[in-house]
């Protein structure tokens, strides 16, 4: 086996999350799917800095798990905002700039 | 020149399939807790291919922070946030589904017949020589020198994150709590006087006395608001005329 079926995997991780992300209504399973697209986005980053023999890669994959941190303590807090106005947790009833 | 060794191979084609299969059942799974777990077991086989790719560290901060920290605050929040029924699969938008798994079928597809036919025209090198002073102190090295200022921006970012979260989830009342006198005007003054009473109990006229029996209006029709929000967004709700009169099963004598 060579180094690029990490990549291969990546790339299938990343579009199932991208399916979740437009398929399902939940707003924290569609909050989920995006954490796994950036998981595989990092192991892309994981991948080629083997492949590339120097530490860059792992240095950018370590910031974008603060990012994704980050994100999730903010996105965490709006979905609670939210549910607290609405009492509904789906992206449907969030429709209020629509009107 | 990277050579891979067969437990590598081994754990690759193991876990591979299983991380894709776990990701593509939490599309799949009715409930939100579920398809959290499913996340958090494609988490850790993220970590195990980090350390096998020689990234010790970032492998340990993946389980600590990821399936640690992150999952742990997914699914809080589904604790606060309860069930609902947006966990349902139906779809709202007609054909949404299919135009979104077509795009990602052309999407991944593309995807892998990139990664298939492109090439890098050079061996992969592996981190052998780079982690010559161990991949900690090779990633701080890096972290503490090029990346020094990236770094400092970067803890500025969680100090604000923190800050806006507890922003966001600081509730300020707009509006002086209800005392009970109001609360009582508010029942008998608006609307119907069905609720004035308090709503009614689960069960009483259902021959059953458990909680996810609705109970019978004097028409016979099952009362919906007897029973708890939850348990019929759950779809824990049983029918009531199952415990009819002329239903329920009295063959069996009373013992003398």
């Amino acid at each position: 086996m060579n180094p690029y079926n990490y990549l291969y995997v990546a790339g299938l991780l990343f579009t199932i999350g991208a399916i979740g992300v437009i398929v399902r209504r939940n707003a924290i399973v569609v909050f989920m799917c995006i954490e796994l697209m950036l998981n595989a986005a990092n192991l892309t980053l994981v991948t080629f800095s083997r492949i590339n023999g120097t530490l860059e890669g792992q240095v950018t994959a370590f910031f974008t798990m603060v990012v994704a941190a980050c994100e999730v303590v903010v996105g965490l807090a709006i979905i609670i905002a939210i549910y607290r106005s609405r009492r509904s947790a789906s992206i449907d009833d969030a429709s209020l700039l629509k009107r | 020149m990277l050579t891979i060794q067969t437990p590598e191979a081994v754990m690759f084609w193991v876990l591979g399939p299983l991380s894709v299969i776990a990701a593509i059942g939490m599309l799949v799974v009715k409930k939100a807790v579920h398809s959290a777990l499913l996340l958090a077991w494609i988490m850790i086989t993220i970590a195990l291919f980090y350390i096998a790719q020689d990234a010790v560290f970032l492998g340990i901060v993946q389980i600590v922070v990821y399936t640690g920290a992150v999952m742990m605050l997914f699914l809080f929040i589904l604790m606060l946030v309860g069930v609902d029924a947006s966990d349902s699969l139906t779809e709202t938008i007609p054909g949404l589904r299919a135009i979104a798994i077509t795009a990602a079928l052309g999407f991944g597809g593309l995807l892998v017949s990139l990664i298939s036919r492109a090439t890098l025209g050079r061996p992969a090198l592996g981190l052998a020589e780079a982690n010559k002073d161990g991949n900690v102190q090779g990633l701080a090295k890096l972290l503490f020198s090029d990346y020094v200022f990236a770094f400092e921006a970067i803890s500025a970012l969680l100090i604000t994150a923190a800050l806006g979260a507890m922003v966001l989830a600081h509730h300020q009342r707009t509006v002086a709590r209800p005392t009970q006198r109001e609360q009582a005007i508010a029942r008998f003054r608006t609307g119907s006087l069905a609720s004035a009473a308090g709503l009614p109990n689960p069960g009483v006229y259902a021959r059953h006395n458990a909680v996810d029996v609705p109970a019978l209006l004097p028409d016979g029709t099952p009362a919906p608001n007897s029973i708890s929000a939850t348990l019929k967004a759950r779809g824990d709700m049983l029918e009531s005329n199952q415990f009819e009169l002329g239903e329920v099963d009295n063959t069996v004598q009373e013992e003398k």
